[in-house]
């Protein structure tokens, strides 16, 4: 079925693939890696394309031309604030194409001229395939209406959920069985019925899942866009299809561990949701202290004191696209030699590294932007630490509280600093619903107002009175 | 509800419990304001700035207490001014309540309720109103300045025409609020600087300073729930003294602060350590009050030794700024307490439960412990062998463990192996292998390059694409349609993802 030429080239190709990936691990090798990656899918395409047992060509080529001019104008457009809403959708995509691609080769290939137990197997793969597409593509849709705000970000619990989902993946096990050895083309039928519900527990699984977790959302879905691939692979036995899914597949599973860790929760419980709702039932311990609030002229006279400034952005910034007017901020101060670094928590924003790509988008260098872990031990030398949109991540409860729901959870220790300046719209608790004692304590001041505003307006004042 | 402030009548004491910025805000706290004539006298304070901020000045003592439900005062009482206090009126003043027992039951006789600035519970709610703080962050300033005015040399070290200068020296004792900012102080002023604390705890503060942390070689830490330190045991001190004296003859300023609440301060610098120090060194001694931390400090004076050493037993108290400080102290006391329209004596709450030594003709004083520094886990004492066997049990059981996964997995693919036909193990072969290789490339991706990797990987993830490719036919059927469908999307994805994430990689700069 496929050729040495072929295979060489496949070789070549999965090669190229792993470079690419490993390509990311420093941004100085990152662009050599995307190239790998683009060489990598020129030579995969063009090998299959040319391989003997492909027909059409001019559909292939209108498809492929349209598709293309549509990514370029997508990729083109995109704010770097909707990045997560368009990795989000671009995962329905490829669990869409995976439907697609199963539900075809159940089609085309027909169950000729194989063996009962070739048979079986292949129908499995089949159906496995088809079943991972459709909840990748039903959970990237809810995905992406939760982050572009359409479908409401707060987590759909409802009684007897879990057991919902159970009862609807045995459906899909029971129907798999019937699928299977279902004679002629009935099976059909069980296959489409299957997608259905395969959709419904995409969407299920999605909609249960606060907007805090949605970098972990997002990571998982990567992933199983990645598995879908895979088993497309197997069903169509092919090996490239087979090593690149798995290598999406597990980078996409190690982001979401990533991404757990950061939050000290374990994988299953994000994945089933929930978050946020604990809160209500433990005894939160009460706050001492009260809430003093600044204006913006005295945050600047604040800055103009200080020596050392740390930023720490949240999705707050990314609201506002407040992320030009903070470097200009930034500027000003390193103007009159204040050391300004910031400090990136983990889970910042909606996707992993989100913060990294909107400073990297506002020109900021990235020596200057530090990870949680870099920075925390410096910040009882900081002068003052602004955060900047962002709540639950310098939460201090996380350390000391343990009826805290985020208690356990590495968190940016703001409070350590002289002075911390918190930005924010209101007063209200973060995605996660828990209240912040670091708005109460001593050392800490609020601006109130939108991000970019308040920015704006302490910049006038920074650069007013020099 | 009238807040008065009397003159205050000790010789020495040059502060005052308020100033025209104080006045001011007790008026928007809803106090009405009396005070003495002269009373800011000494502190710089003029009675027309007072007038101006809107107090009203009297001629005489007695009628402040007379008018007054509230009296602010800097030092305790005087028998005298006991006398005048009326019944029920609210004190709030330094008070001493472990030294002063008899002063606490003539308050309560009097049915006066004394609020004791200098026993309010170091908690974190209450720094705004700890006065102590804020005198102690004075004297730590001050006690840099005198040394400094006494010291014949320059602070901080300078290579001029004229030659070099070496920085001078200094040592810092009791790393407190008051050694916290004399090391600040003397670090601002260039001088190499050195502290010592029998907490362990605070050695991360002294090097935020800008100071190197001194210790000695024995395990005791003298941190205790109230937050200050406890005495040593002899061994720590001879170790201590060593230390000292080793110092004495290398440093040219000691700055001592170490004291214990309600007792005599301990001797820390004896007159053997003086003995060995340089001429024109200077000991400053902030515990001469409570007896001195050096064993020749005389209480309010400064002297020189006949080796040419000079120890300072009184320092200026800065009465304008420690005044402004106090009295902004006392502001928010009152404000924690209601202010003048919901002024209250809640006895329940932390910091008025603990310092209002007298209430309603009852001495409340001493109260109950209470632990502010922060708790430090209880390190769990397990000996060097017990952890080595600890260790060796957790490898033996993931070893184990391993071997029962590994033994499990290993069954499973043998199942696998029995039932499926070669060409899908050979499949899987190259599955399992790819799993292995992504998940070892992919935790080396750097962090921040999160959001570019998943843009990459759902470009690659395109590769679907590929499925699609494979089942196109030249003739339109169904599976020929879907196929289509599904290149299109994949190749959405694929232009869609690299384009992104080349567009992304290119803002990264340095």
């Amino acid at each position: 079925m496929i050729s040495g030429i072929q295979t060489a080239a496949y070789v070549f190709a999965s090669i190229l693939f792993i470079l690419s990936l490993g390509g990311l691990s420093s941004i100085e090798s990152s662009k050599r890696g995307v190239l790998y990656g683009i060489l990598g899918m020129l030579v995969a395409i063009a090998a299959t394309v040319f391989g003997k047992d492909v027909e059409g060509h001019i559909y292939i080529i209108v498809a492929i031309v349209s598709a293309s001019f549509i990514g370029i104008v997508l990729a083109q457009r995109v704010k770097m604030e909707s990045m997560p809403q368009l990795v989000a959708i671009l995962h329905s995509f490829v669990g869409l194409a995976a439907v697609l691609v199963g539900i075809g080769s159940y089609l085309d290939v027909g169950i000729k001229e194989i063996t009962n137990l070739e048979k079986t197997i292949h129908l499995t793969e089949v159906f496995i395939g088809v079943f991972i597409g459709a909840i990748t593509f039903t959970g990237s849709i809810v995905a992406w209406g939760k982050l572009e705000g359409k479908i409401s970000s707060k987590s759909l619990i409802f009684k007897g959920r879990h057991f919902l989902n159970i009862f609807l993946v045995l459906v899909c096990i029971v129907l798999g069985v019937f699928f299977v050895i279902s004679a002629n083309d009935f099976g059909l039928n069980y296959l489409i019925v299957m997608t259905f519900i395969a959709g419904l527990i995409g969407y299920f699984l999605v909609m249960a899942i606060g907007g805090a977790d949605m970098p972990v959302v997002v990571s998982m879905l990567n992933s199983y866009s990645g598995w879908a691939a895979s088993s497309a692979g197997f069903m169509l036995g092919n090996d490239l299809l087979i090593i690149t899914g798995a290598l999406v597949g597990s980078s996409g599973a190690i982001l979401s561990i990533i991404m757990c860790k950061a939050m000290n929760r374990s994988f299953v419980s994000v994945i089933l949701g929930g978050f946020g709702t604990i809160s209500t039932n433990t005894e939160a311990t009460l706050i001492e202290g009260e809430i003093t609030a600044l204006m913006h002229g005295e945050v600047s006279q604040l800055l103009k004191e200080a020596k050392t400034i740390v930023v720490v952005p949240g999705y707050g910034m990314a609201v506002a696209k407040a992320q030009y007017p903070i470097y200009e901020m930034v500027k000003e101060l390193q103007k009159t030699g204040k050391t300004v670094r910031f400090a990136i928590h983990p889970v910042a924003g909606r996707l992993p590294g989100h913060m990294n790509v909107l400073l990297a988008e506002a020109n900021v260098p990235y020596d200057i932007v530090m990870e949680m872990d870099e920075i925390n031990d410096d910040m009882s030398s900081t002068d003052i630490v602004m955060v900047i949109g962002a709540n639950d991540i310098v939460n201090p409860g996380a350390e000391d509280d343990p009826s805290s729901p985020i208690y356990g959870m590495p968190v940016i220790k703001a409070w350590k600093a002289e002075q911390v300046i918190i930005m924010k719209r209101s007063m209200s608790a973060g995605y996660a619903g828990v209240e912040n004692p670091l708005f109460y304590k001593p050392n800490a001041q609020m601006l109130y107002g939108d991000a970019k505003e308040s920015v704006d307006k302490i910049l006038g004042f920074l650069k007013s009175n020099q | 509800m009238i807040v008065g402030i009397p003159s205050e009548i000790l010789v020495n004491e040059s502060r005052v419990a308020a100033t025209p910025q104080t006045v001011k805000r007790l008026l928007k706290l809803g106090f009405e304001v009396v005070i003495q004539r002269k009373a800011g006298e000494k502190a710089n304070f003029s009675d027309l700035q007072f007038e101006n901020s809107g107090a009203k000045i009297v001629n005489d003592a007695i009628d402040v207490y007379n008018h007054s439900a509230i009296i602010l005062k800097v030092n305790e009482p005087t028998l005298k001014e006991l006398e005048m206090l009326q019944s029920g009126t609210v004190l709030l003043s330094f008070l001493r309540p472990a030294q002063n027992q008899e002063l606490l039951q003539k308050l309560a006789e009097k049915n006066v309720s004394a609020l004791a600035m200098d026993a309010i519970p170091r908690i974190s709610r209450a720094q705004k109103v700890d006065v102590l703080s804020s005198m102690a962050n004075i004297a730590g300033y001050r006690s840099v300045i005198e040394a400094a005015f006494y010291f014949g040399r320059f602070l901080n070290g300078q290579i001029t025409a004229a030659g070099k200068v070496e920085p001078a020296k200094v040592l810092v004792i009791g790393a407190g609020v008051a050694g916290l900012a004399a090391i600040g102080a003397a670090n601002s002023l260039g001088a190499i600087v050195r502290a010592f604390d029998t907490r362990k705890e605070v050695a991360e503060q002294i090097q935020s300073m800008g100071a190197q942390f001194l210790t000695v070689d024995i395990n005791e830490d003298g941190a205790t729930d109230s937050g200050y330190s406890k005495e040593m045991s002899e061994e720590f001190i001879a170790a201590e003294m060593a230390l000292f004296k080793a110092q004495a003859a290398e440093v040219d300023i000691i700055i001592t602060t170490a004291q214990i609440p309600g007792r005599e301060a301990p001797k820390l610098i004896l007159a053997s350590h003086v003995a060995v120090m340089k001429p024109g060194s200077v000991i400053v001694d902030l515990a001469a009050s409570s007896g001195g931390n050096c064993a020749l400090t005389t209480d309010g004076e400064i002297f020189t030794t006949e080796n040419g050493v000079t120890i300072i037993g009184k320092i200026n108290q800065l009465p304008a700024q420690a005044s402004q400080l106090y009295g902004n102290n006392l502001c928010h006391m009152l404000e924690d307490m209601g202010k003048a329209e919901n002024w209250n004596i809640n006895m329940e709450d932390t910091i008025v439960s603990r310092a209002m030594v007298t209430h309603n003709g009852q001495v409340n004083w001493p109260p109950k412990p209470l632990p502010v520094s922060p708790t430090k886990p209880q390190a769990v004492n397990t000996s060097k062998e017990e952890q080595k066997e600890i260790i060796k049990n957790k490898n033996k059981n993931i070893g184990l463990s391993m071997l029962i996964k590994l033994g499990c997995i290993g069954l499973l693919l043998l199942g696998l192996g029995q039932v499926a036909p070669a060409e899908f193990m050979q499949h899987f072969t190259v599955f399992v292998l790819a799993v292995f290789i992504g998940w070892q490339v992919i935790w080396n991706v750097a962090h921040s390059l999160h959001t570019p990797l998943m843009a990459v990987t759902n470009a690659i993830s395109g590769i679907i694409v590929v499925g699609g490719l494979l089942q196109t036919k030249d003739s339109l059927n169904l599976s020929s349609i879907l196929a289509f469908i599904a290149i299109f999307f994949a190749c959405i994805n694929i232009v869609g993802g690299f384009f992104v994430t080349q567009r992304m990689l290119k803002m990264f700069k340095k």
